[in-house]
């Protein structure tokens, strides 16, 4: 295996701490994993939200795995442009998430003013069910909203389109 | 280094500080679980934002100080926060008629900043603007359903915006460094922001059934660190750490 591929690897294990069922790969926040020729690694990471707190434990697991794969020089970098978007959540991250229990990003917000159309139907990730209603435009984190199931009665996070 | 687009940033850093500080002050005391959890990440969001702003700031200002010393070590006088986000949160009316207000701002403000000739306020407003927009929904449908709730949730909704309204008029007010910034493309017109935000805020307040507070020609001067009683008490809870053990890390 060439050794770009080998990064790509390690970071494809690395847990998000809040959703540990996601790697940091599928959640779309690597921007790019260069390999030096003389063995140093470059990793650019995007933040998901400005504040987020994962985003410190993130670069350091970022630079732990790195480590113990035999990387020694690493560095991480925050790339903040282009701002990341739930669009970029792979189709196996969005499957992870229903699997877990949280409804994946319905499709990214792509103009200001769309705030005020209605949010789209959210299928409750546990029966299916269209029949959902939204409790609260913020979770038990900022990048989820928290919904309730009308059919199975279930509350559960809906990952918000961002 | 520029003292105008240093003075420009902090100012922007600054009003998501000290609403963001604000917002943390009711972790655990909100009038619900839900809106803990909102308030507190809408708060956690603002932080974010500052954390960036007051980087940079330092890194314009090119004397060795970070986001901690911005935040942690300068005085009453050094904060450039417009005067609105120092207000105490009071009750749950006065609490989002204060979002509400910066909000709308806000999200004007940052949606013409992330068109910035200055890459790395683009950059950050660009990212900002995303939160913002959940911000205002957010706040905006709880002006309506107090708004247009009932009576006596009504009358306190009025109240705080009677109150409130004061402070709105510095928000859009340029002084000599912003209008030099404005022309080299690098900061936001405030005559523009405030056209969006009319329209944005009287669209709401018609929703909500509440009357827009008449202007008022006073001129707070948070901006340009003048500020009220508010802004020593929250300093004082806010840096007491590193006042009290000077260097102190986690």
């Amino acid at each position: 295996m060439s050794a770009s591929r080998r990064v790509w690897e390690v970071l494809q294990r690395v847990p998000d701490p809040e959703i540990p069922v996601l790697t940091i790969v599928d959640l779309g926040i690597v921007r790019h994993a260069d390999l030096d020729a003389d063995g140093a690694v470059r990793v650019g990471l995007s933040p998901t939200y400005s504040g987020c707190p994962a985003t410190a434990v993130i670069r350091t697991s970022v630079l732990q795995a790195l480590h113990q794969a035999g990387f020694d020089r690493v560095e991480v970098q925050d790339v903040l442009a282009p701002a990341w978007t739930s669009d970029w959540i792979t189709e196996d991250g969005r499957r992870k998430l229903r699997e877990y229990g949280i409804a994946p990003p319905a499709h990214s917000v792509t103009s200001v003013r769309q705030i005020w159309q209605p949010t789209p139907e959210i299928a409750c990730p546990r029966c299916d069910s269209h029949d959902t209603t939204r409790v609260s435009e913020f979770g038990s984190t900022p990048c989820k909203a928290h919904y309730r199931c009308n059919s199975c009665l279930e509350p559960f996070d809906y990952f918000k389109c961002h | 280094m520029s003292t105008a687009r240093f003075t420009y940033v902090l100012r922007l850093a600054d009003a998501s500080l000290i609403l963001g500080q604000r917002l943390s002050e009711l972790v655990g005391h909100s009038p619900a679980l839900e809106e803990d959890l909102g308030l507190a990440n809408i708060g956690l969001d603002l932080l974010g934002q500052a954390r960036f702003l007051l980087t940079y700031a330092g890194e314009i200002e090119g004397k060795g100080r970070g986001e901690d010393a911005l935040a942690f070590l300068r005085e009453h006088r050094d904060f450039l926060n417009p005067t609105l986000v120092e207000q105490p949160n009071g009750d749950f009316a006065q609490t989002l008629v204060r979002q509400f207000l910066f909000d709308a701002w806000q999200l004007e403000l940052y949606e013409r900043l992330s068109q910035s000739a200055d890459s790395r306020l683009a950059e950050v407003a660009a990212k900002g603007v995303k939160e913002t927009r959940y911000h205002l929904r957010y706040s905006a449908g709880w002006m309506v359903r107090l708004g247009d709730g009932t009576q006596e949730s009504h009358d306190r909704v009025q109240l705080a915006l009677d109150q409130l309204w004061q402070y709105t008029h510095e928000l859009f007010d340029a002084d000599a460094i912003e209008r030099q910034l404005i022309a080299d493309g690098i900061a936001a017109d405030p005559a523009a922001i405030r056209q969006g935000w009319d329209a944005q805020v009287n669209a709401v307040l018609a929703e909500a059934t509440l009357q827009r507070p008449a202007d008022r020609p006073y001129l707070w001067q948070g901006k340009r660190g003048q500020h009220g009683e508010h802004l020593g008490r929250l300093l004082a809870e806010m840096q007491y750490l590193q006042r009290t053990y000077p260097g102190a890390t986690w």
